[in-house]
């Protein structure tokens, strides 16, 4: 520290002024990068309240409804915030008329949920083995779970596959969510939140006379629930957005979840598209806004591996 | 198991040689007293605490664990034992621990670890049939195969250009959110909602946006009168792909620094200031010192994010993308159909190592560059 270089010091009302200014440019910059994260996905719900002609007319030439002589097609695009006229017609179609999408959004579903029900609840009793054990073997173990944690599909789908297979549940449902459920992400965050825990509130519930499983569901369970929201959520957001597994696993194209079937929409389709790409962004964007903070919490739990 | 409680056991035996030496005979009679004190106080409690693991060993044998059971008595008799051992306090191996890990290393054996040892065993072989052992031949001609090579060439080219870019921008949003700007935590959501937004819900857009006759080309052709640029169908679809990358990924990395950035000790940055160093000095010499284990660790996150770009690539432009485009993701998509897994097997297996000596390296170089700084 000694060899520091003493900086000229700015005189008090200059330093101010130009603590100012970077404040104002840094707010700038940061008003700046916030449109451009928000822009895209206010575009996709604004513009699901546009009519399928109106769609046509702004978008027609990239989802090439050319042929169709009926329905002006612009030369340009014309990118829109407001539709001209506003409408809920592309929901109702989704809804009612067009149950194929409706169909996907049920698959999406059906594969999610119990992975994300079922691999927090084997990671909650893990953790806790995890954080309690001590000795070289499970360290060992907890290192091949990150290691593990850290292997892309691409290496990680190959076993997958060679399990489903012997198991005979390829192209079911179940060759996805099986190895979701044992996936060692939760098992991860959540023994980092266990292990926070200090060890005397354990020894004081034994001294009180409490047993194991009671200390694990009285003492450690309500300590850790929010970890175990935040899990919750990061395990929804990385299924709900799944595209390998199913491309793989699933070859009847019927079970694919939404996150495939949109990129597949059909020219005519692209009103209707934009409704459902919003229905289908809608339950995590509330579970954003209702979890923001288990969220970033959550987060800051899986920063630091060796920690 | 068995050689483990072995040695637990013999832990225990030694801890309680040791410690009736160091006390003096009245206080061990003392001790003695109130131990049967307490023995009669858990008689009345172990009732409570059995009825409690009789109602765990159920909720796991659901799980059809046959150990459980047995693990909720060995448990139950092991407690009425250790009531004059002072160290079953601090003896964290019991078999209750053990059993919790069950479920999980039971599902992780079948689903990742058995089947990986098979599919090691798998990129030695002929062919699934004759099961001919050939070693390193099915390595020889996968590194051979020119989709192979274009697919981890491309790859790479992403990865390389993808994490060095996240993991400074959203250094640079961490920055920004930890200065003194107003309206942090809106900041703070709209960073970071994209995160939640799907890939497939914002491809739409994305398409417009980037379309030969779309906005960008749009934008660009009226403020620097650029030519268009066929974005998706061009050498160009790369920085498509990336953009919409960062746009999803740096929220996440953004928190991770952030939280990290909160854990610098304030004192020792007024410390600094005081003494004259620049707001320059600061952040080389003491804020990327102590985000040094961060850093690391978004980088490796970056890096699993941008071996996953195939999503975004898929969705945006299907089976079928710009050469530049084909990734290791198709790549095995491919040999899937052709479910070829001597090709498959010896693929996952070069891609693990490579994934573990790059892991390991960036752990050996962030333990050189921050190991003066120990929390």
């Amino acid at each position: 520290m000694t060899t520091v270089k003493k900086s000229p010091r700015r005189t008090g009302g200059g330093r101010r002024l130009f603590l100012k200014i970077t404040t104002v440019i840094m707010t700038i910059f940061a008003a700046a990068a916030a449109l451009i994260f928000v822009t895209p996905t206010l575009l996709t719900i604004t513009n699901s309240f546009m009519s399928q002609t109106e769609i046509n007319a702004n978008y027609g030439m990239v989802f090439g409804t050319g042929s169709d002589s009926r329905t002006f097609i612009s030369e340009r695009i014309n990118l829109k915030f407001i539709p001209d006229i506003v409408t809920a017609q592309q929901y109702i179609t989704a809804f009612i008329k067009a149950p194929d999408y409706l169909l996907k959004f049920w698959n999406s579903v059906i594969l999610t949920v119990p992975i994300v029900i079922f691999q927090t609840a084997v990671a909650v009793f893990a953790s806790y083995g995890f954080a309690r054990l001590k000795g070289r073997l499970k360290e060992i173990v907890f290192f091949l779970y990150i290691v593990l944690m850290l292997m892309p599909y691409q290496v990680t789908l190959v076993p997958n596959y060679l399990v489903a297979d012997k198991l005979g549940i390829l192209n079911t449902r179940w060759s996805i969510i099986l190895p979701g459920i044992f996936s060692p992400y939760a098992v991860f965050l959540l023994t980092k939140a266990m292990k926070r825990i200090p060890s005397t509130y354990f020894e004081a519930a034994m001294l009180d006379g409490a047993g194991e499983f009671r200390i694990f569901t009285e003492i450690c369970f309500p300590m850790v629930r929010s970890a175990v929201f935040s899990v919750l959520i990061l395990v929804f957001i990385d299924y709900w957005n799944m595209v390998e597994q199913p491309l793989i696993m699933l070859s009847d194209e019927s079970m694919h979840p939404l996150s495939i079937f949109l990129s597949k929409i059909n020219s005519g389709d692209t009103g209707l598209a934009f409704a459902v790409a919003t229905v289908y962004m809608a339950p995590s964007l509330l579970m954003f806004l209702y979890g923001e903070e288990y969220l970033v919490e959550g987060i800051a739990y899986s920063g630091g591996i060796k920690g | 198991m068995n050689e483990k409680k072995q040695k637990i056991g013999s832990a225990k035996g030694r801890s309680e040689k040791i410690k009736p030496n160091d006390e003096s005979i009245a206080q061990s009679d003392k001790l003695f007293q109130n131990g049967k004190n307490v023995k009669n106080a858990f008689a009345e409690e172990s009732a409570a605490g059995e009825s409690a693991s009789e109602k765990m060993a159920p909720g796991i044998a659901d799980n059809g664990k046959p150990a459980a059971p047995g693990a909720g008595k060995t448990f139950a008799g092991g407690k009425k034992k250790d009531v004059k051992k002072p160290s079953r306090l601090t003896d964290t191996n019991t078999p209750f621990a053990f059993a919790t890990m069950l479920p999980s290393l039971i599902g992780v054996m079948i689903f990742f670890i058995i089947p990986f040892i098979i599919i090691i065993w798998y990129s030695f072989l002929d062919n699934p049939i004759s099961r001919d052992f050939v070693f390193l031949k099915n390595y020889g001609t996968l590194l051979e195969n020119y989709s192979f090579k274009m697919a981890a060439r491309n790859t790479l080219i992403l990865s390389a250009v993808a994490v060095p870019l996240a993991v400074i921008l959203s250094l640079g949003l961490a920055g920004l959110l930890d200065s003194k700007i107003p309206c942090k935590s809106l900041f703070r959501t709209l960073f970071l909602c994209p995160m939640m937004v799907p890939v497939a819900s914002i491809v739409l857009i994305w398409q417009v946006m980037f379309h030969y006759h779309g906005t960008i080309n749009d934008w660009l052709g009226a403020w620097f009168e650029a030519q268009p640029v066929d974005w998706m169908k061009s050498s160009k679809c790369l920085i498509v792909v990336m953009l919409l990358f960062l746009w999803k990924n740096l929220g996440y990395n953004m928190i991770l620094f952030l939280s990290a950035l909160s854990n610098i000790p304030k004192d020792l940055l007024e410390v600094a200031e005081l003494e004259g160093a620049g707001a320059f000095y600061r952040l080389v010499h003491i804020k990327l010192r102590y985000l040094s284990p961060t850093i690391l660790f978004v980088t490796i996150l970056s890096l699993i994010n941008s071996f996953k770009l195939f999503r975004e690539v898929y969705l945006l432009t299907g089976d079928y993308p710009y050469e530049d485009l084909y990734l290791l993701q198709h790549f095995m998509n491919n040999t899937f159909k052709s479910l070829d897994y001597q090709k498959l097997s010896a693929a996952a297996m070069l891609m693990a190592i490579i994934m573990v000596i790059i892991i390991g390296g960036l752990f050996i170089f962030e333990n050189k560059f921050g190991e003066d700084v120990e929390e």
